[in-house]
């Protein structure tokens, strides 16, 4: 495998995140668009110009190029594993100034060295069938990762209780996050589990129901939910406060019920590279 | 929703006519300010406050910059959720003579009464839009507290055109758009 062509992979990955939305997410504000009056439309009217300039220009559609997080679905007959994290390193490195990124990593606790820190990128693993590599970019916005929340819940709070947090979750969110928002909700394993849940689930994309009915009916109460709130697009009043919430879950201990809510702004960058045993790979 | 197109900086009685739902539209100069700008410029004695940005809008904002062929560009430069500023904003905008803020979010209730006494405005640009704000700052005429506060936190000065649009969110007569907490 030919590092070079690979760590230019990563960087047309990161690249691809950072200048363009899925099709889905565009779908969404599009219809979002329709539905809205006054100040709600012209924020969405101002959102999608700036996806088109974004786009137009291949430059970062917001300046906040988040904490880049990359999920890994490594193939268990992938060839080259120990490779993996210096090709994303490398193509991070690269992609700071090819792409570019805002420096956007400091010391907890001093917050200092921002502009010569090294990226320090989230990475999540996990082990797939196959001899490809699959791997999801998700940089993400402060803005939006500051209103994320945990709950731990008691199993008697039930569907009420885990309806309550995400409304809540949403409602003191307010105009923060840059709503409409995409909410991803993840129930069940333990405190950690549900935070990554929440964030796994917000790969899927805008507009898909959860493949089990109960669930997809949970889901979609709780978009109404939230959008009855009239937080509306950037807080700014209107029907509009999510575009999706999206539910994953995990079975948990009987005595407990871990709700991980992971807010996403509505510039919802995704993109995915899959790497092939032979070293080709294809961005989309 | 009538619509204004001003000249910065705003004098003070047309501060005070503008209605939360009116929109703006800006040109002149501005500058960035966000978390460690606001916590430096707390610090600075009054003498050592840069005059360069007195009265003019103060915009919560980290851009993306880039150096080229000697110049800056800015790339990318939508708005920062504004209410992490909350406890420091109403000194500083006394501190440096200001009463206009762009942002995005809100600001919470010292901000607010700032804003009727000053009087003052917060203006709503929309989050995330940073490659349309890019497009509306013609040019960066100073930048300050650059080697010390990194490219987000430095305080970028700014020459904009037709920024906008801005939603009057918050006005000097105390009413706003955001929700009560």
């Amino acid at each position: 495998m030919d590092d070079k062509e690979i760590t230019r992979g990563i960087v047309e990955l990161i690249r691809t995140a950072e200048t363009t939305l899925p099709k889905d997410v565009i779908t969404a504000l599009k219809k979002a668009y329709t539905t809205e009056t006054g100040i709600a439309k012209l924020q969405l009217a101002t959102i999608l110009d700036n996806i088109r300039l974004a786009a137009q220009t291949h430059q970062p559609l917001c300046q906040d190029t988040g904490i880049q997080t990359f999920f890994l679905n490594v193939g268990t007959d992938f060839p080259s594993i120990d490779r993996i994290q210096p090709w994303l390193q490398k193509g991070l490195a690269k992609a700071i100034t090819a792409v570019p990124l805002r420096p956007n990593a400091v010391d907890p606790l001093t917050r200092t060295n921002g502009d010569d820190a090294k990226p320090s990128p989230v990475l999540y693993w996990s082990l797939v069938p196959g001899d490809s590599l699959h791997i999801h970019a998700l940089p993400k916005g402060s803005g939006s990762e500051n209103t994320s929340r945990l709950a731990m819940l008691n199993p008697s709070d039930g569907i009420d209780g885990i309806k309550k947090t995400v409304v809540d979750t949403v409602t003191r969110a307010g105009g923060r996050p840059c709503p409409p928002t995409i909410v991803g909700v993840g129930i069940g394993g333990d405190a950690a589990t549900a935070l990554k849940l929440g964030k796994t689930a917000l790969l899927r994309p805008v507009g898909r129901r959860h493949p089990d009915p109960a669930v997809a009916r949970l889901e979609k109460d709780l978009i109404s939910e939230c959008n009855k709130t009239g937080i509306g697009p950037m807080g700014l009043g209107g029907k509009t406060t999510v575009l999706d919430v999206h539910i994953q879950t995990v079975p948990c201990h009987p005595a407990g019920l871990p709700v991980g809510v992971a807010m996403q702004c509505w510039a919802d960058r995704r993109a995915h590279i899959t790497i092939r045993a032979n070293g080709t790979w294809e961005v989309r | 929703m009538t619509e204004y197109h001003l000249r910065t900086p705003i004098p003070q009685n047309r501060i005070r006519r503008l209605k939360t739902g009116d929109i703006v539209f800006l040109t002149g100069r501005i500058f960035t300010a966000r978390d460690k700008a606001h916590q430096l410029i707390m610090t600075l004695q009054s003498s050592k406050i840069p005059k360069e940005l007195k009265n003019l809008p103060l915009y919560h904002c980290g851009p993306l910059v880039r150096r080229e062929h000697g110049k800056w560009i800015v790339l990318s430069a939508g708005p920062t959720t504004s209410r992490r500023l909350e406890s420091t904003e109403a000194k500083v905008m006394e501190k440096l003579g200001v009463s206009v803020l762009i942002g995005k979010g809100g600001m919470g209730p010292a901000t607010a009464a700032a804003l009727q006494r000053l009087p003052g405005v917060y203006l709503a640009y929309t989050g995330g839009a940073g490659v349309l704000a890019a497009t509306q700052i013609t040019g960066v005429l100073d930048v300050l507290w650059l080697a010390e506060l990194g490219m987000a936190d430095a305080v970028w000065l700014l020459e904009v055109r037709e920024f906008g649009p801005l939603v009057v969110a918050m006005d000097a007569a105390g009413s706003s758009l955001y929700p009560e907490e």
